[in-house]
């Protein structure tokens, strides 16, 4: 059961990493695109807990990092997927999220996983970009995050509850 | 009683994870950074990336082939005034585009003229792999790179020039089976070496490795006498044997001329032909006479 579990998460993050490259790019505003993963790691983080999602957030990256058409350097992604699941996961309540909590987690988290990436491309000298352009991409990621949250979440959240352990049943 | 506080436990368990975990894929992601950041070429990264690009890309292929039809949907809400302009924007367009290829076509055949001077063989045609744009790198990732649906078994190997018919789109830097990654000419790690149509003189074209509407290259010319015009049309100077650049694709045309006192050497800003953002059918140069299992559009099959 662990390991349908484990698979099937997987498979949802590699749906996602596949969206992120085949089909958004169709909607891309300069290139930039939703990050389906880090909007899956999230609500893995919301439901599950920092543990689960930091697994999940250092499994995705490291698909991000080496699907094609990636070229930087790989961990970069996992890196702040890693970050983003174990802050996310950390900033749960007991309580079921309420959608305006929801939406927060989301901007800050995509918020902060474009910073460190981008962060992590400026010390590895990776890609040379000014720090202007990579806000103005950050923030352009955020906004199409948040946007795009409604539409993911909630399915994602409602399978990784239906995903978890039965210790929680009673 | 007994339940609850087992249940607690539990949540606690799954609440609050040992740090170890967290530490753990910490390390891990940052032993795959140094691996990755010290191998260059022949990363110890590159099987693993070989291997995700043969599962990932026939998945990219269907995907990208399910999604092409509706990404047409947009165009079929044209109001009649719409395309009215577009037809006189196209016109006017067109003009332009066959004064470009005229020019081109006339260095074309003078760089044809001194490679016959030089080289015993030389061999002025080229023959192109067709192939559709399946996967595109996000902006997030700052690297400008997409995916093609043609690799190894199409005769595709590392370092061969991809083209579209608007001009240079860039050169192939990983293959798989069935896919290929490409770096376009806008990524901020490439390099081109160009020529200006008008004076033939030669240069670099850097990205800026950002997609605006209008993608720029920065192209940095070796003579700092020359002074580049706007309007210059800049082609491809080629490499030896046509790795990873053939000599003669279109990139681009000279929109302003940078002068600085600080920098040796004058900076042209370019807009390329190419719009990275609605990148599909691309064709990827391979030796005339290379075998591929689609079908190849041979060089000078008009003439024949």
């Amino acid at each position: 059961m662990t390991l349908l579990r484990g698979l099937v998460a997987l498979a949802v993050v590699a749906f996602a990493t596949v969206l992120q490259v085949s089909l958004f790019p169709h909607f891309a505003w300069d290139g930039i695109v939703p990050n389906l993963a880090l909007l899956v790691v999230v609500g893995a983080a919301l439901v599950r807990g920092p543990q689960f999602a930091a697994t999940l957030g250092f499994v995705a990256g490291v698909l991000i990092d080496l699907a094609p058409p990636a070229d930087h350097i790989a961990g970069r992604w996992a890196l702040a997927l890693v970050i983003v699941g174990y802050l996310a996961g950390r900033a749960r309540q007991d309580i079921r999220p309420t959608a305006v909590v929801t939406v927060l987690t989301v901007a800050a988290a995509s918020f902060v996983g474009s910073s460190i990436f981008a962060l992590s491309g400026l010390l590895l000298r990776d890609p040379v970009v000014g720090v202007s352009d990579m806000l103005e991409v950050i923030l352009v990621a955020v906004v199409w995050d948040v946007l795009l949250t409604p539409f993911v979440l909630p399915p994602v959240m409602l399978l990784f509850r239906r995903l978890e352990p039965a210790q929680v049943a009673y | 009683m007994e339940q609850r506080w087992k249940g607690s436990d539990g949540r606690e368990k799954g609440n609050r994870p040992s740090g170890s975990v967290v530490v753990a894929l910490l390390l891990a992601c940052a032993t795959l950074i140094t691996l990755d950041a010290h191998g260059g070429q022949d990363s110890p990264i590159e099987p693993a990336r070989r291997v995700a690009g043969e599962a990932f890309g026939p998945v990219e292929t269907f995907t990208a082939g399910v999604v092409r039809p509706f990404a047409a949907v947009p165009d079929y809400f044209g109001t009649r005034k719409d395309l009215r302009e577009q037809v006189s924007e196209l016109e006017a367009e067109n003009a332009e585009l066959r004064r470009t290829v005229e020019t081109s076509g006339l260095d074309r055949n003078r760089l044809a003229e001194y490679d016959g001077l030089t080289r015993a063989a030389a061999d002025t045609g080229y023959d192109l792999v067709p192939a559709h744009v399946i996967a595109v790198g996000s902006g997030q990732s700052f690297s400008h790179t997409v995916t093609i649906d043609a690799g190894t078994d199409s005769g595709l190997h590392a370092d061969m020039t991809v083209l579209s018919n608007d001009g240079l789109v860039g050169r192939v830097i990983r293959v798989t089976r069935t896919t290929a990654t490409v770096l376009l000419i806008v990524d901020a790690d490439s390099v081109v070496g160009g020529r200006l149509a008008s004076s033939m003189e030669i240069g670099f074209l850097g990205g800026r490795g950002i997609i605006d509407s209008t993608g720029r290259l920065d192209l940095d010319l070796m003579d700092d006498s020359v002074v580049a015009n706007a309007g210059d049309v800049v082609t491809t100077w080629g490499s030896k044997d046509g790795t990873p650049y053939v000599a003669g694709v279109p990139i681009g045309r000279v929109v302003s001329v940078i002068n600085s006192p600080r920098e040796t050497s004058r900076r042209a800003v370019i807009e390329p032909f190419v719009d990275f953002t609605a990148l599909d059918l691309v064709g990827v140069v391979v030796p005339t006479g290379s075998s591929s299992d689609r079908d190849v559009v041979r060089a000078g099959q008009g003439e024949d």
